[in-house]
């Protein structure tokens, strides 16, 4: 297929899972707000910093309330990742390679998009009651997932699309692991781990990647180290790590049609190199070494992996310039 | 040619009786309410799977949705011979003229039309000189321009031989009427256009290069922010070929062109451009350009790889060039044209020229080179602001205006706010050239949705409706006649 075209069914799809998982961030942070005892603001910030929003976000607006948050999140036209941002991208995306989707795969992503827009146009309502909205996000999201599933032939495109929702998956669910590091940080010390507060923020952060009730089946109680075995590691539900990286160097074999054991170029050998890690992992150690070490060099990781693929596939420099 | 005294409506005689039995019955059936209704049904059909179109200027989005009447506009059969015969004639004789122009010459040297005229028009372009298209089919896709004015008489009003949008229109105006007026469509037999894009693709693959044994066709699309990008994606996806934009191809030093895939190059045989001349290759032409691919001239004179359209057709559907169109179907192909021309004023011709400025408040005038309705006169109805800068514009530069007396278009019934009102239409049938001409049953109606208007481009507040060619008088008749067989 065409390069461009490759390039904007990835882009599209990492737009989308980027604007579903600003919701589910939002959400695990006014759970974790119902039951906070110490300053909003503190812990609205921790939001910011798991996304590495901070500085932006400080130029623009006085304090890190819920409101101004929650606004930077949705609706801010200068936050790249905003979800009006991301969808206005994923749209403009999808429109211009739109005689490679379904009629009812473009109808979902616009949409998509037109609910958003709106909500855009009424956020002071939104904002006072963002729950609705949020909801909406996800159940947009969904949609769109659904009729890629019933209607799209698995093919190249099909791959491009879903190695783009897997990275954003995984790197978003790494950086909702953050957002209980930074809320520590804060906090330094206040709750103790394996408090009452404790398991209600674990819980939250379960709950956001929808994950509770799996958890639960696999694990039972709340600790810790059970939380990121099942984030981290866990092979079967779809928003671990593990899951996301095996299902991406997949849609990497299947793009270059490698069937062998050798990697057929950088991105795959990346992906391969994390899931081997990953693998072989314990959730004892990575505790120990330290999650958000382990986060950040992950995120890292996947970076790498991304810019991997852009060059493999997408930036042409294996093309003579014309003339 | 006289003005007729009242308006030509297609579906009634100035008496009021129906032109086309079968169809007003069916239509007088659906009440008023229900017409609308159907209307509504047809716009939101049209919202929701994002049909549109691009307007230059539009500061809310630049897209809009596509305005469209349920109303159809009927052309009986017998007519629609006629039509199609002066289409196929026109066709073919501009081809040959093409060829010509860029060939030999004789049409010169035989004094039948001006040398300098053609040479100066803006779309000549003397890097075609000595070029030869496959199959010597230069003009692969053309939509020409119909309109009936108040005599009844149907007469082409321009060619377009460039890149001629409005087909995707006429394939999705059909779908939404079937849709949302499936009793009207059981009552009458009308030709179906069902086929245009599998025509489309076959004529784009019988002008490959010589020697070409599967050869690979493209579209070629300035992208998502022109106009017709919604044609460009469509047209595409129907005939099951790529949509491009230019940076997606290049030429190799063979004069080869090739398409850039996640597999590595992919060559490319044919290619449906639908962007103009001036942006096409950056090396022969503007060199600014920015949507078009730098060496595609050089794999085209090479012979290694088709356009569609050719480059320089634009200078055969120049206005003034226009003028000459008859005399063209005569010296090429020894008819009379079956198609009339509208009378026209050359103001490259100074007595025709004089004759136009002291009746600005009688003519349209036109520049020899715009498109989507821009920058026309139209002297009875315009201001005398508008005549004076019109006069100044046409004496600055003569020889890019032609005058045309101003026709009283015919009408077709229109939903207006829920009624059925009368608004003036025009014709655009659509007909392609590969090993043979092709003129697709009926085309793009456009109605101007103004009332009095005869501006009809959707640029400019027009829209369009669903056009039946009528395959049978007494639909009715054959239907019972198909009962008895059926036993």
């Amino acid at each position: 297929m065409l390069c461009r075209v490759a390039d904007s069914l990835f882009w599209m799809s990492r737009y989308l899972e980027r604007a579903e998982n600003q919701a589910r961030f939002i959400d695990v942070t006014s759970d974790i707000a119902l039951g906070y005892r110490g300053s909003e603001d503190v812990l609205w910030s921790s939001l910011l910093h798991a996304g590495g929003d901070v500085e932006y976000f400080q130029e623009r607006y006085s304090r890190p309330t819920r409101r101004n948050v929650i606004d930077y999140l949705l609706f801010n036209r200068d936050n790249l990742n905003s979800v009006l941002n991301c969808l206005t991208a994923a749209r403009e995306n999808a429109r211009s390679v739109r005689e490679n989707l379904t009629t009812p795969m473009w109808e979902a992503v616009n949409r998509f998009y037109l609910r958003v827009r709106q909500a855009a146009s009424q956020s002071q309502q939104v904002l006072t009651q963002p729950h609705p909205f949020l909801d909406q996000i996800k159940r947009s999201a969904h949609q769109v997932l659904g009729v890629t599933e019933a209607t799209w032939s698995q093919g190249e495109a099909w791959q491009f699309s879903r190695l783009g929702y897997q990275l954003e998956r995984a790197d978003k669910t790494s950086r909702i692991l953050d957002v209980k590091y930074f809320l520590l940080k804060a906090e330094a010390g206040r709750a103790g781990t394996g408090s009452e507060l404790d398991v209600v923020q674990w819980a939250s952060l379960l709950e956001s990647t929808g994950a509770l009730q799996m958890y639960r089946r696999s694990f039972g109680r709340i600790q810790p180290v059970n939380v990121v075995d099942f984030l981290v590691l866990s092979r079967d539900f779809p928003r671990s790590l593990r899951f996301c990286t095996q299902r991406s160097l997949e849609s990497l074999r299947a793009i270059s049609g490698n069937t062998g054991s050798v990697p057929a170029n950088q991105a795959e050998q990346r992906a391969e190199e994390v899931l081997r890690e990953l693998e072989g992992a314990r959730a004892v150690d990575l505790l120990e070494r330290g999650l958000h070490e382990f986060v950040d060099s992950y995120q890292t990781r996947l970076n790498e992996i991304g810019g991997a693929v852009s060059e493999t596939f997408f930036q042409l420099t294996g093309y003579a310039a014309a003339g | 040619m006289a003005a007729g005294a009242a308006n030509y409506d297609e579906l009634l005689t100035v008496e009021g009786s129906p032109r086309h039995a079968a169809l007003s019955e069916c239509l007088s059936a659906l009440s008023g309410e229900v017409l609308a209704e159907r209307q509504r049904h047809a716009e939101e059909e049209l919202l929701e799977k994002g049909i549109t179109f691009a307007v230059y200027g539009h500061n809310d989005g630049h897209e809009k949705i596509w305005p469209f009447d349920v109303v159809p506009r009927p052309i009986p059969w017998d007519e629609w011979i006629m039509i199609e015969a002066g289409l196929r004639q026109r066709i073919r004789a501009l081809n040959l003229f093409l060829d010509d122009v860029y060939g030999e010459g004789r049409i010169f040297r035989d004094g039948v039309v001006p040398e300098s005229l053609v040479k100066s028009a803006k779309t000549y372009r003397p890097e075609c000189i000595g070029f030869r298209p496959p199959g010597g089919v230069w003009t692969h896709v053309v939509g020409t321009d119909l309109v009936r004015h108040s005599d009844g008489t149907i007469y082409v009003l321009e060619d377009n031989l460039r890149c001629p949008s409005g087909v995707s229109y006429v394939l999705e105006n059909r779908e939404i009427m079937k849709r949302v007026l499936p009793e009207v469509f059981s009552g009458s037999t009308i030709a179906s256009i069902e086929d245009y894009p599998e025509r489309l693709l076959g004529a784009l693959l019988k002008t490959a290069p010589a020697g070409c044994e599967h050869p690979t066709a493209v579209v070629l699309t300035p992208g998502i922010y022109n106009s017709a990008y919604f044609e460009h994606s469509f047209l595409a996806q129907q005939m099951g070929v790529e949509l491009v934009t230019g940076p997606d191809l290049y030429v190799d030093s063979s004069d080869t062109v090739w398409m850039k895939t996640t597999r590595g190059p992919r060559r490319v045989d044919v290619i449906y451009r639908r962007i103009d001349d001036d942006f096409l290759d950056p090396e022969v032409f503007r060199a600014d350009s920015m949507l078009g691919v730098p060496g595609l001239m050089r794999a085209c004179r090479a012979g290694r790889v088709t356009l569609a359209n050719a480059p320089g057709t634009g200078v055969a559907d120049d206005k003034a060039v226009y003028q000459y169109v008859p005399a063209i179907i005569r010296y090429y192909l020894n008819e009379d044209a079956i198609l009339k021309n509208v009378p026209t004023y050359l103001c490259s011709e100074p007595d025709q020229c004089r004759y136009v400025l002291e009746n600005l408040d009688k003519l349209v005038v036109k520049p020899t080179n715009e498109s989507g309705g821009y920058g026309i006169l139209m002297g009875p109805t315009a201001s005398d602001e508008e005549r004076l800068r019109c006069g100044e514009q046409v004496r600055r530069d003569p020889r890019n205006y032609i005058a045309q007396p101003m026709l009283t278009l015919s009408t077709v019934p229109t939903v207006i706010n829920g009624r059925l009102a009368p608004r003036h239409v025009d014709l655009r049938p659509f007909i392609l050239y590969g090993d043979d001409v092709f003129v697709l049953p009926g085309g793009l109606t456009r109605v101007a949705l103004r009332e009095g208007s005869m501006i009809v481009n959707s640029s400019q507040g027009g829209g369009s409706k669903d056009t039946w060619v009528l395959l049978s008088e007494t639909p009715f008749t054959r239907l019972q006649e198909q009962e008895q067989f059926s036993g």
